[in-house]
């Protein structure tokens, strides 16, 4: 539910957001995002050092499920995402959620489950979510290559530590609330070339190229990205590709506040009633089981 | 009423559109193939017969592109966002018409290297085959690849192809970006996409892209 926003402080919210690094939230937002991006204080191994041998086999399609991960992990997906969607670079770019900032920090508490998660749970909460999948088992190949593909990308990293980069920079209260109509003007304008007029995405020769942004293609209700403040801090580090950084603080609340009034594949905790699933597991910067143009987000 | 009988209006009337049509598509062919009488020259003069291009002129090829690129482009010739110095005369003697016309001719043809399935490798190594599949994103360039399609082969309407064009032409379209004699980019993506690439870097991703094409 959206009135969360108007009662939350701005700390208050960074410490609920699973992806965001309470160190970012120390940094002034407009000087932090228009630096150039530093990357982890330790050079992050290159492709063509992946290990010859069978560790370095699971690296590699570790890296492939990342990129294309309805080809290589396609019976967990429920969408037309892939991982590298949210996490761009190959899970490798600091400021966008890098596989080695999260290795080095699980297992952890989490807020969302109220439980301590391994790495591997916490890998396969994004296939239940994020992917509108099914979690690959713990000794799967696919959850084993992500594993090591993070492993390998951390390598040399200090572990239990808060790399700078870590998830999305935190991102201070715009001046004015997000705005349902702004934020539609700001979506033709910045994202409608690459996601489609209707956030439908893009397809070349069939296959996905630019995700769709709602609708039965893209992420569910419980995924982290559906919150107006984490899609914000993701829009404002790192869209439009290449050009991070480029959208004001109001215009990137404005439009995640838009891309997430739209609907979505139901959240999977959902138990028969959107009232009591809003309340259970949305008292967050969300707009499900709000009205937007005369129907309840959540309902489908 | 029988619905047999509401049908043929429908298809007398598909029927006296089509040569219409056709002739739409002759335009297109005969400025390509002759010029328009007006100033603009006969494409394929430069862009080869069948739109190809030529490799050691360094022209690249028009067969495939997306319509709404070519016209795209023609349109930034003749208002000088995109700088050349023999298209912009060429393309200021095109009316509206014209271009649309000669857009949809070719990118209704048939190109090879745009056709099969090409391999995709994320295990790139070599510079210009790594800036292709993975990009330097911390310096904000993402990949080729990542906007361009999986293949290189394009994503329309706004993506155009980038493999298998002449090396010096996709070396003297990024360098076009960073001098700014080419600005017409949608958001500026391509501006800032290729600021932070080096010399070597430019030479390295073209010679790349230019060696890619469909299998």
């Amino acid at each position: 539910m959206w009135n969360r926003f108007l009662t939350m402080s701005c700390l208050v919210t960074a410490c609920l957001l699973p992806g965001a690094t309470l160190l970012a939230a120390d940094v002034p937002h407009a000087t932090a995002l228009t630096a150039p991006i530093s990357i982890a204080p330790y050079q992050l191994p290159a492709d063509n050092t992946m290990p010859d041998d069978e560790f370095g086999k699971l690296v590699r399609l570790g890296k492939r499920i990342f990129t294309d991960t309805g080809k290589y992990a396609g019976k967990y997906v429920g969408n037309d995402l892939s991982c590298s969607n949210c996490h761009l670079d190959a899970g490798r770019l600091a400021n966008s959620a890098p596989l080695w900032a999260a290795w080095v920090k699980y297992p952890a508490w989490r807020g969302k489950n109220k439980m301590v998660n391994t790495m591997e749970q916490r890998i396969q909460g994004c296939f239940r979510y994020s992917m509108n999948g099914t979690p690959p088992p713990a000794d799967s190949d696919e959850l084993k290559a992500i594993m090591s593909y993070s492993f390998w990308l951390a390598s040399g990293a200090p572990t239990n530590t808060d790399l700078p980069g870590r998830g999305y920079p935190a991102l201070a209260k715009p001046a004015e609330p997000p705005d349902f109509e702004r934020g539609r003007k700001v979506f033709a304008r910045n994202c409608a070339l690459c996601h489609g007029a209707d956030g439908q995405g893009t397809k070349a020769d069939g296959k996905v190229v630019f995700p769709p942004l709602w609708g039965k293609g893209s992420f569910n209700w419980g995924a982290g990205m559906h919150r107006i403040n984490t899609a914000a801090s993701f829009i404002r580090a790192n869209m439009p590709l290449g050009k991070g950084g480029s959208l004001s603080l109001q215009d990137a609340w404005d439009v995640a506040y838009f891309m997430n009034s739209h609907e979505r594949p139901q959240d999977p905790r959902f138990a028969g009633d959107v009232k009591a699933t809003d309340k259970a597991f949305h008292q967050h910067q969300c707009r499900y089981g709000d009205k937007v143009g005369g129907e309840i987000l959540g309902m489908k | 009423m029988n619905q047999n009988l509401t049908r043929i209006p429908l298809l007398l009337l598909a029927l006296s559109a089509s040569p219409w049509l056709c002739a739409a598509s002759a335009d297109g062919r005969t400025i390509a193939t002759q010029g328009n009488g007006k100033g603009a020259t006969a494409c394929i003069a430069c862009h080869g017969q069948h739109g190809e291009g030529n490799a050691d002129a360094g022209y690249p090829y028009l067969a495939g592109l997306p319509v709404a690129y070519i016209k795209n482009q023609l349109t930034a010739f003749s208002n000088g966002t995109r700088k050349n110095a023999v298209m912009q005369p060429i393309a200021a003697s095109l009316s509206q018409q014209d271009i649309a016309a000669v857009a949809d001719y070719f990118a209704g043809l048939t190109n090879d290297k745009l056709a099969g399935s090409a391999a995709t490798s994320t295990d790139a190594s070599g510079k210009g085959a790594v800036l292709a599949h993975n990009g330097k994103w911390v310096a904000g360039v993402p990949a080729c690849f990542r906007c361009h399609g999986a293949d290189g082969r394009g994503v329309a309407p706004h993506f155009p192809p980038v493999v298998g064009q002449p090396e010096a032409y996709v070396r003297n379209q990024l360098a076009a970006w960073q001098t700014g004699t080419r600005s017409n980019d949608p958001l500026g993506l391509m501006q800032s996409v290729v600021k932070s690439l080096s010399k070597d870097e430019i030479d390295a991703v073209a010679r790349y892209l230019a060696a890619q094409s469909g299998k």
